[in-house]
């Protein structure tokens, strides 16, 4: 097996890439209003992996979808590098819980989309594509269409897809969320290669307080109605991590932690 | 390919059984011609066949290929237009149960006995499933494929090439293939009523002389007709979009599976 040269664990740098300040967000409907976010005040450092985690409905998604420039808040402020969000910002990469591979398109075609969306030459970016598919084990499937792969190789095209312009920025909405564990452990283990290799900001949601634990710098977690930040947990954790670090007491002091949190906000029953 | 073979064994029985019937009951030319009439009057005359033929080829071609046109392009605009959605789109649907052929003998009086006429009605009657299914099809565009590509700094008039339009092909073709039948049905009508010429015309002027054995000659040459340009359509999908007809063949034989 070829062994990749692994960056130093980055530490997280000073200036915060992304600040939220006292962000809301109120849905309006004729049956009411709905309050999916309250008073998020958070930064992600610039090269930070941020995990954000909550049970289904505490506006992880709306919080993801502001910070892509696709739903307005209706209060407060995102700024990245400084600029308030007010559409998609640059060099942005985007995995959402499903895949949303183009059935039309080959694996290859699909991880060139954002070349052609911003009209560059594709070619020169061939190569690159190539790279990243053989990174996440997709070396010879460039040419196979969406339907002829599992759902786990799925979501790894559009990784490498969200990957392919070097984005700065990754957003990922739970994108383990529909794989069973086992290819979800395996992604878990290429996801933090690939960041080690080439850090970049990254907010990641998940509803798997294992999964928030194992690869983020940090842990938001979040409670709903309304959603809102009850607790910012710094992981402590050496790089590489690998999956045999879930067994030791370090990484179960940081579930219990928020298992307990859960519980008292009554979102967990205790056994 | 055992499937296509089914068909013509089955296809063969058929004329068999009609050539049979026609003989043992004796059964006159003028009410029913038997097979092998058919085939005899059909080579007395190959030109006159071959001519009008292409004239009722052209016919469909041109009033297909009319309603092929406008209707991708007037379904492009319905999608992105909410007053012409509103409008034009309401208006279509609640005139597409309007029998089509019922408004043929109207193109007399607008546009005379000619091409025109013909062509108007193969369009009209073709025009409605294209645009239909088209709008069915960019509207059934996956909203998050959209964001995403917003994401990505990607234009809305991109968003149409790179993903509202491929994803509607499929039901663009499935459109098209009710048209192209629907195209041929119209140039014959058309031809019922308004013309001099095509396999429309020989058959009314076949009939009127009770010259049963040309009437189905012209009727045979419709369905052979008719099955090519079907199946054009259908090579025409699969070469323009494999993945959905790979796609489908696959559910075909997984439900046949049970
Ligand atoms: N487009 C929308 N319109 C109205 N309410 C919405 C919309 N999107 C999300 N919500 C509501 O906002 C809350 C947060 O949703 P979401 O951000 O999807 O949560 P999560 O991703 O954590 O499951 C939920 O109560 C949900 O019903
Ligand atoms: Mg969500």
């Amino acid at each position: 097996m070829e062994v990749v040269p692994l960056r130093a664990p980055v530490a997280a740098s000073g200036r915060p890439l992304v600040e939220f300040e006292n962000v809301e967000k109120v849905y309006r409907s004729k049956r009411g209003d709905v309050t999916a976010l309250h008073g998020i005040n958070t930064h992600i450092g610039d090269a930070e992996f941020l995990s954000v985690l909550g049970p289904s409905g505490c506006g992880k998604s709306t919080l993801l979808r502001c910070l892509a420039g696709l739903e307005k808040p209706t209060g407060g402020d995102i700024r990245v590098a400084g600029k308030t969000v007010s559409g998609p910002p640059d060099n942005l990469g985007v995995v959402f819980q499903r895949d949303i591979l183009l059935e039309w398109r080959t694996v290859i075609q699909n991880v060139l989309l954002p070349v052609e969306a911003q009209r560059l030459r594709v070619q020169e970016w061939r190569e690159r594509a190539m790279k990243l598919l053989d990174l996440l084990g997709l070396k010879n499937f460039e040419n196979r269409y969406p339907h002829e792969l599992s759902g786990g190789m799925r979501q790894r095209v559009s990784i490498c897809r969200a990957l392919l312009m070097n984005p700065n920025l990754l957003l990922m909405d739970e994108p383990f969320g529909a794989l069973d564990a086992m290819t979800r452990d395996e992604l878990n283990l290429e996801l933090q290669r690939v960041w080690m290799e080439d850090a970049k900001t990254v907010f990641f949601v998940t509803h798997s307080i294992a999964e928030a634990v194992f690869l983020g710098d940090r842990v938001i977690v979040m409670s709903p109605s309304p959603g809102r930040i009850l607790r910012t947990i710094k992981i402590d954790l050496p790089r590489p991590r690998d999956l045999s670090i879930r067994e030791t007491p370090e990484f179960g002091a940081y579930t219990r932690e928020i298992r307990s949190l859960f519980q008292e906000m009554g979102m967990l029953r205790a056994r | 390919m055992s499937r296509s073979l089914r068909i013509l064994a089955v296809f063969l029985g058929f004329l068999l059984v009609w050539e049979a019937g026609t003989r043992l009951f004796d059964v006159p030319t003028w009410f029913l011609p038997s097979p092998s009439v058919i085939f005899v009057e059909l080579r007395s005359d190959p030109m006159l066949y071959l001519v009008q033929s292409l004239d009722t080829l052209a016919t469909t071609m041109l009033g297909f290929g009319a309603a092929f046109v406008l209707g991708v392009l007037l379904a492009i605009a319905i999608v992105y237009s909410r007053l012409l959605e509103n409008t034009l789109y309401t208006l279509l649907v609640s005139f597409n149960s309007i029998p089509k052929i019922a408004l043929a003998p109207l193109f007399i009086i607008w546009l005379g006995t000619g091409l025109q006429s013909k062509v108007a009605v193969s369009f009209l009657i073709a025009f409605f499933p294209i645009v239909i299914d088209m709008v069915l099809g960019l509207r059934s565009t996956d909203p998050e494929a959209l964001n995403l590509f917003k994401t990505m700094h990607g234009s809305s008039f991109h968003a149409l090439t790179k993903i509202r339009f491929p994803n509607a092909l499929p039901y663009m073709f499935s459109g098209m293939k009710v048209a192209i039948s629907l195209a041929l049905v119209g140039a014959v009508a058309g031809e019922f009523i308004a013309s001099q010429s095509g396999l429309g015309y020989v058959i009314l002027t076949a009939q009127g002389m009770f010259f049963t054995p040309r009437v189905f000659a012209a009727i045979l040459l419709l369905g052979v007709m008719g099955t090519i340009l079907f199946y054009l359509v259908d090579l025409a999908e699969r070469l323009v979009c494999p993945w959905h007809v790979a796609h489908r063949e696959e559910e075909v034989a997984a439900a046949a599976r049970g």
